[in-house]
């Protein structure tokens, strides 16, 4: 489990988070809404250490989050963020460098690394692809390779931000049904999404962020009847006992 | 499932082909670099050299004091700058950063200019402070641009001012002491007639220490070219990776410089065409950049001894006429240089 006590973070002397706690379980599938600029991308660099916490202290497994060398945080939680580059490296290559908080200097990529970052590769469904220069993709393919990356990485916690973005209706669905999977699979993940139906529909858990604050977090059902998505968002969810399945009731 | 782990770890024929052209070239680069020139030599002289000492006729002298050392420069600055080019490329996500252009080497040849008006005209000392003018301005640029928030167009911008700049402090210097002639136009154009054991050996040591070790680090370099937060999420200190990978393709800038003058463009030329035949994967890119680099230097300085002979023309004129156009070429083709998008 990691846990997020009392977090406290932000940019150059900014505060975005503000006394932020939160758990998240191993073979739950959590994910975090909220409006542009509440601090969504904020928690989830903060949980992996990409920006360091001003106040308040991360637990992982136990072990303080301060404890552990950026390569061991590597080793336990696979993140991956919202802006990607577009290198000319070929999808087989990256997806390999999933394997590289496994490796100490010099880091050479032995045949487990590359069994693994294969298997990666046919759970995404790019196994064909394998050869092809990430230039040369669409954006879509491209974020399925980023994700074969960070399944590659084999963590106990993936944190994802944004995953769904640049993918087609199809594939956001193949995708979220992939991270249902590996939470079942004992697999802690948590997901930044801005398709609140796809992340009601698909998670186990739902954190409400706004102005940096967690202000709801439970599961979809609850959070649904709450009220919060409307508070604020300004648009109500609603489920359908009829079709089973969580949709916007807009406001005209 | 063991065809398809085979299938990953398949190294493609075309690097195999691509890395025996790089040995062939460089071959054929030795062979004529040690043998072509106003006095033409043969291979019973050149093992006269080995076999009856260096000093037993005329063409041995010429090969050992001339010739060899001559070749040996012209090899490794090839491959320090083509290495070099391609490192400080993948760090700064810009392919039209290349020593050159955006102020190391000039921040070398600032260096250059100051040992010689301190009296150090070669050794350890001259390879060291070249280094250090080179660190000084990659370093300036890099951090420069992070701090500004740059975008990519923008550091080759200030690279370009960074350049300007230390080219009129090594002016100026020149200007108010005039017996510092390193700054003469074949210094600044590059070339090899000047190249000393004495300025060989130190230099040609660093360069190929700093082109190992680089060879160690090439995932290092291609992780670093997925983004700073992906970096980061794979456990890759990113700050320190980049101030070190910064620090040795200046090492190999600034010794090329403290050899070779003002050489420009092998930065550029090299590693595109090598990225654009074997793809980006740096292990395949810095291995082939430093054979291609190589030959590439050494047969233009081959070109430039025999051309016109018994006349001489510094090796750099050969590479602007061949860069100038190819970096046209990048700018209108390359997408504006951009690593990524």
């Amino acid at each position: 489990m990691i846990e997020l006590k009392n977090i406290t973070a932000g940019y150059d002397g900014k505060t975005v988070l503000s006394g932020v706690s939160l758990s998240i379980p191993k073979g739950k599938l959590i994910s975090v809404i909220g409006t542009n600029g509440s601090g969504k991308s904020t928690l989830l660099k903060t949980v992996v250490g990409i920006i360091a916490a001003k106040a308040g202290e991360i637990v992982i497994d136990g072990r303080a989050s301060a404890e552990l060398s950026r390569q061991d945080t590597a080793k336990k939680i696979a993140y991956l963020a919202q802006g990607k580059s577009v290198s000319d490296m070929t999808v087989e290559q990256m997806v390999l460098h999933g394997r590289f908080p496994h490796l100490s200097y010099p880091r050479r990529y032995g045949e487990k690394d590359r069994e693994v970052a294969f298997e990666a590769l046919k759970q995404m469904g790019l196994d064909e692809l394998a050869g092809r220069p990430l230039s040369s993709l669409s954006g879509g393919i491209r974020q399925k390779a980023y994700i074969a990356m960070a399944l590659a990485q084999d963590t106990e916690y993936i944190l994802l931000d944004e995953p769904t973005a640049y993918l087609d209706i199809y594939n956001q669905i193949e995708l979220m049904n992939i991270l249902k999977s590996l939470a079942q699979a004992g697999r802690g993940v948590v997901t930044v999404m801005h398709d609140l139906p796809l992340a009601f529909e698909f998670s186990d858990g739902i954190a409400v962020i706004n102005n940096g604050r967690i202000a709801a977090c439970d599961t979809p059902e609850n959070i649904c009847t709450s009220g919060i998505v409307k508070e604020i968002f300004g648009t109500e969810l609603r489920y359908s006992e009829t079709e089973g399945t969580y949709y916007y009731k807009y406001r005209l | 499932m063991k065809n398809s782990v085979k299938y990953c770890l398949k190294k493609p024929n075309k690097i195999k082909r691509l890395y025996f052209a790089g040995f062939l070239f460089v071959g054929i680069a030795i062979i004529t670099g040690l043998m072509l020139g106003s006095t033409r030599l043969t291979f019973t002289e050149i093992g006269q050299a080995f076999t009856n000492g260096f000093d037993f006729s005329a063409g041995t002298r010429i090969f050992a004091y001339v010739r060899l050392p001559r070749t040996t420069a012209a090899l490794v600055c090839g491959a320090a700058l083509a290495v070099s080019g391609a490192v400080i490329q993948g760090v700064l996500a810009n392919r039209l950063a290349s020593p050159s252009i955006i102020g190391v080497n000039s921040g070398a040849g600032l260096a250059v200019t100051i040992c010689t008006a301190l009296g150090i005209y070669g050794g350890w000392r001259l390879s060291v402070f070249s280094f250090l003018g080179a660190f000084a301005a990659v370093m300036l640029v890099s951090l420069g641009s992070r701090k500004w928030g740059a975008s990519r167009g923008t550091v080759i911008l200030i690279g370009v001012a960074m350049n300007s700049l230390l080219a009129a402090f090594s002016d100026t210097i020149v200007t108010f002491m005039p017996n510092v002639g390193v700054m003469s136009n074949d210094f600044k154009i590059g070339e090899f007639s000047g190249v000393t054991y004495q300025k060989l050996i130190p230099a040609a040591l660093i360069i190929s220490v700093a082109v190992i070790v680089l060879l160690t680090l090439t995932n290092e370099l291609d992780v670093l070219t997925l983004g700073e937060d992906n970096a980061k999420g794979l456990g890759m200190n990113t700050s320190v990776m980049r101030v070190l990978f910064l620090l040795l393709a200046a090492l190999l800038a600034g010794c090329a410089v403290s050899l070779a003058g003002l050489l420009s463009f092998v930065g550029l030329i090299v590693p595109h065409a090598v990225r654009r035949l074997a793809g980006s994967k740096s292990s395949h890119l810095l291995g082939l950049c430093t054979l291609f680099g190589a030959a590439f230097v050494c047969l233009c300085d081959t070109i430039a001894r025999t051309a016109f002979a018994p006349y001489e023309i510094p090796v750099g004129i050969i590479m602007a006429f061949l860069g100038a156009p190819f970096f046209v070429f990048i700018l209108v083709k390359g997408k504006g240089g951009h690593a990524r998008d």
